[in-house]
């Protein structure tokens, strides 16, 4: 084989779907792996750490955003289904949530009241544009619905799915400490309040540091907070006079 | 069969989610009305059918993973969050701690007043 078929090799594989398909994936192993050797700890989540390598091993290549996501199209696909599957979670625990409607319901308006406005209240008071404050308004959503509301707000649903995920990070690094300067031990709250917060790193984050309880709260969290803010705030955007 | 089953049921309640969200132009996305569909199926037939919930729950369990292919779009505003690099970071820290804070507080407190049943 000599040097000029290599070349060629080059040009049709860094084109093919299949190319950036197998990266992702790989990577993504790969980032697993280096967080359990890290302890598992919360401050390198697998995914801000994929996502890193990616870009990294992209401006290696110099290769675009848009030939990358022809082959990691197959992969984001599937994150509508995923969206429809929180049904599942959701319906297995209808009894407890029933019970705890509620307290559940009053926390999540809550929460979500004190994530959007202290988010568009600091972004805005520290100079950030509009089209950045509109695509920050819905971080703390699980990405497919925060990328589908930044749409519907005038925001810019891939920086608000970058946006999300660094909330999801930031939010599992920060749990542990502020439960512990709140004095809360109880695991359904603890979940809860990381799925409110951190969406699916924070669910992801309570099955696997707190427990199965926590877990199932912090799915519901993160279910009915998307679709409540996938109702109220383009209601909230258009009472503060932003966006479309 | 069962993943071929359980991924259609899924794929037709985003499809009626998208084509409600769109035909009525509501401000939500259709995955989430897709959701909801799902959630009122579960409610009607009492159970989540094996073939469904091995899909479903085979693909919440890479929830994360899902993610990484719009996060890598982060690369495309490079530009944009450099500019407003500082407002972004300060909010993101501040309002996610504050978020996590006054969620676990209100949930916390409203849980005791009732005597911590159905803990």
């Amino acid at each position: 084989m000599n040097l000029a078929s290599l070349d060629q090799l080059w040009v049709y594989l860094s084109g093919n779907p299949l190319l950036w398909l197998l990266g992702t994936l790989v990577v993504f192993a790969l980032a697993v792996r280096i967080n359990k050797a890290l302890g598992g700890t919360p401050l390198v989540h697998p995914v801000t750490l994929s996502i890193a390598m990616l870009i990294g091993l992209l401006l290696l290549a110099d290769m675009d955003y848009a030939t990358y996501f022809e082959g990691a199209q197959f992969i984001h696909f599937l994150l509508g289904p995923a969206t429809v599957a929180l049904a599942i979670p959701l319906y297995d625990h209808r009894e407890r949530i029933r019970r705890l409607l509620v307290p559940l319901l009053l926390a999540c308006l809550v929460g979500i009241a004190v994530a959007v406005t202290s988010t568009v209240g600091l972004s805005l008071a520290l100079g950030a544009r509009l089209e950045t404050v509109l695509s920050l308004a819905p971080r703390s959503v699980t990405s497919p619905i925060a990328m589908g509301i930044a749409e519907q707000i005038g925001g810019i649903p891939s920086l608000a799915a970058g946006l999300v995920l660094l909330t999801g990070s930031i939010g599992c690094a920060l749990s542990p400490w502020v439960f512990r300067l709140l004095r809360i031990e109880d695991p359904a709250v603890k979940g809860f309040a990381l799925g409110l917060s951190a969406h699916g790193f924070g669910t992801a984050q309570a099955f696997a540091r707190i427990g199965a309880v926590a877990g199932a709260f912090s799915g519901l969290a993160m279910g009915l907070t998307g679709l409540l803010t996938a109702f109220l705030l383009p209601l909230i955007t258009r009472l503060l006079g932003l966006g479309s | 069969m069962p993943l071929i089953m359980g991924m259609s049921v899924l794929l037709t309640c985003q499809f009626l989610g998208e084509v409600i969200a769109r035909g009525l132009t509501l401000p939500i996305p259709g995955p989430v009305i897709g959701m909801v569909i799902l959630l009122a199926g579960l409610m009607v037939r009492g159970k989540v059918p094996r073939s469904l919930r091995l899909t479903g729950e085979g693909l919440l369990c890479y929830l994360t993973l899902l993610f990484v292919p719009a996060g890598v779009g982060l690369m495309v505003h490079f530009a944009l969050i450099g500019r407003d690099l500082v407002p972004i970071l300060v909010t993101l820290m501040v309002s996610t701690g504050l978020t996590l804070a006054a969620t676990a507080w209100v949930l916390d407190r409203l849980n005791r007043r009732r005597g911590g049943q159905g803990r």
